[in-house]
């Protein structure tokens, strides 16, 4: 029993640093390599001898980060709250109050929840081209907020229904009318929902590459995923310049997990003692 | 008065990604909402108008003119002419469309079933750990993968496995130096190479979801099992497994969705090629409107992949509900 148990100890460890290894390679490869001699090919995981921090520097000039950290930032800005803002009406009003229609309205934003962006990324360009918008922010920021908002109202709609009717009740004793109940139950109630959501949607514009690539030709006007892609065509042959790139686009990534990962740790043990 | 007093149901939001997925599994089976409560009122439209217009001018209306488009021939800029079903019966005959397609399910292996295999074993290995360093460090370092944005896994995938990569390195110090190649430029090789970074981005995703729904599970459970004289096998499929039917439902949904209409890995580190030998229906969709101009036969492409996800996904969501 204990020998047994004891190898099976072992296994599971090595086993699960395996499949760490495996998440943390290819990012440990970029790392070295954009440590490396400027323009030389180095090997996929080696530690130069001198490494060459500048890089990093050489790629953050040559990328145009700063527009393209303002332009992502402007396109988040766009999106995200106007987006958080529609769906939680929206998911307020189809679970608490009777909105005629509700039922098939809500039907048609489901069907939005599976279709694949690539399914109208056509028609988008035909139509932001006729409204003359193509190559301007609002092509990313206007298609965005109408692909997100079904899986906002969703989301919302799914933490409308779990508030204690109760509350609304006796508030509606007390006098108030619908907006009221809102602004003072409801939403403060539903700060972790939204939240949650905002940081979801900061995600998912801030990763956005579909759009920006076929809607916005000027690398600097897109996202950062977006100008990623056009900094790996301009400079796709040199590994060590585009390794270092490509770090400090995906580091906000990294950053805002990092500091939600605290939180969700917690969350996710409470879950567990419940 | 009132507000304050409300128990905190769930605790704070979990990971986003995975408390929206589950949200997303839930919602169809809690809809019910006493009609005592509910007066029929136009002004309640108002409250839905703003999210459900931007809706309808940036997905429903363009989604229609997908399915408008799929019946014509045109070129993005002259007239369109009238095609019928050609564009339709293009997507059946011409090989590599259809090679798209399959392309599309050769792909749900890689970032459905095995993501989901092993993060069950994963899963399950973390749970028996004692909380601590080494299981909050394997929860998070194999959840990083999946904040990136995907076109940074491609390009770091296309290092990875470029002739001077680290998967040919490896190789070579084990003295396999005959088996290195262009992984991404091997006619046999570039489609499961895509797939490998399917796997990559979607392992931490279900590890954390699986684990998540397995730390729901009644104890109570575990024990009966183990007076039963269940080993670690059995206990598995007796408790875990059937345990987290709607957390494998929703990392089911999630995965196949995202290989299904898979573009920017693919995009970043193929384009398709070599050939059409990784080619997936979001690429094609792309290629056709945008390189090649051929706008119907994108569209029906488009709406094609549409039909597809719906129907793949559908009976996994009922499966789902069912009790």
């Amino acid at each position: 029993m204990t020998t047994s148990g004891l190898a099976h100890r072992v296994t599971r460890t090595w086993i699960l640093l395996a499949l760490m290894l495996f998440a943390v390679v290819p990012l440990l490869s970029m790392f070295t390599t954009a440590l490396a001699p400027p323009g030389s090919t180095p090997q996929g995981l080696s530690w130069p001898s001198d490494p060459h921090w500048h890089n990093f520097v050489d790629a953050w000039s040559a990328a145009n980060f700063v527009a393209l950290f303002r332009s992502s930032t402007l396109i988040v800005l766009g999106v995200v709250p106007a987006t958080v803002a529609m769906a939680t009406a929206a998911g307020y009003a189809l679970a608490q109050l009777n909105v005629p229609f509700g039922k098939a309205i809500y039907g048609l934003l489901l069907v939005g929840l599976t279709l694949p962006f690539e399914a109208l990324i056509t028609p988008l360009y035909y139509d932001l081209r006729s409204m003359g918008l193509l190559g301007t922010r609002l092509a990313i920021i206007l298609p965005l907020i109408g692909l997100l908002t079904p899986f906002g109202v969703f989301w919302m709609r799914a933490h409308f229904l779990g508030t204690e009717p109760a509350l609304a009740e006796a508030a509606k004793v007390d006098g108030a009318n619908t907006w009221q109940t809102f602004r003072r139950i409801h939403l403060p109630l539903a700060t972790p929902a939204w939240s949650a959501l905002s940081v979801l949607f900061f995600l998912s514009s801030w990763n956005q590459y579909l759009l920006p690539l076929v809607l916005v030709d000027d690398p600097t006007k897109r996202t950062v995923a977006g100008g990623l892609g056009a900094f790996q065509g301009q400079y796709g042959t040199d590994i060590v310049l585009l390794c270092a790139g490509s770090l400090l686009i995906i580091l906000p990534s990294l950053v805002i997990f990092l500091i939600f990962q605290r939180n969700f740790v917690k969350a996710l043990m409470q879950g567990a003692v419940k | 008065m009132i507000a304050a007093s409300r128990p905190r149901g769930e605790a704070a939001p979990s990971v986003p990604a995975l408390e929206a997925m589950r949200q997303a599994a839930t919602v169809t089976d809690s809809s019910s909402v006493p009609a005592a409560r509910r007066r029929r009122s136009w002004s309640a439209l108002l409250w839905v108008v703003p999210a459900f217009g931007m809706y309808g001018v940036f997905v429903l209306f363009p989604m229609l003119q997908s399915v408008q488009y799929s019946f014509y021939d045109w070129d993005g800029i002259g007239p369109a002419t009238p095609a019928g079903l050609d564009n339709w019966k293009a997507i059946f005959t011409q090989p590599e469309l259809l090679q798209a397609v399959v392309h599309a399910f050769v792909l749900v292996v890689f970032y459905t079933v095995l993501p989901v295999g092993l993060g069950l074993v994963a899963a399950s290995f973390i749970r028996e750990l004692r909380p601590g360093a080494f299981s909050t460090t394997a929860r998070v370092v194999l959840f990083v993968p999946q904040v990136l944005p995907l076109v940074a896994a491609g390009i770091a995938w296309t290092w990875m496995y470029s002739s001077d990569g680290l998967v040919n390195q490896v190789l070579r110090a084990v003295g396999l130096d005959q088996y290195t190649r262009a992984w991404l430029g091997d006619l046999a090789f570039a489609l499961p190479a895509v797939g490998v970074i399917g796997v990559w981005v979607m392992l931490g995703f279900c590890t954390v979801l699986l684990l998540a729904g397995i730390g729901k599970i009644d104890p109570a459970l575990y024990e009966a099992a183990r007076l039963e004289g269940a080993g670690r096998v059995g206990e598995f499929f007796a408790v875990t497994l059937p345990g987290l039917r709607r957390e494998l439902v929703v990392c089911t949904t999630f995965t196949i969705i995202a290989a299904l209409a898979s573009f920017d890995v693919v995009q970043v580190a193929t384009q398709g090629g070599p050939g059409y030998q990784t080619m997936v229906p979001g690429v094609q969709i792309y290629r056709l409107t945008f390189l090649q101009q051929h706008v119907g036969q994108a569209s029906a492409l488009a709406v094609f992949l549409a039909v597809v996800v719906l129907v793949v996904i559908w009976p996994i969501q009922r499966l789902g509900r069912e009790k």
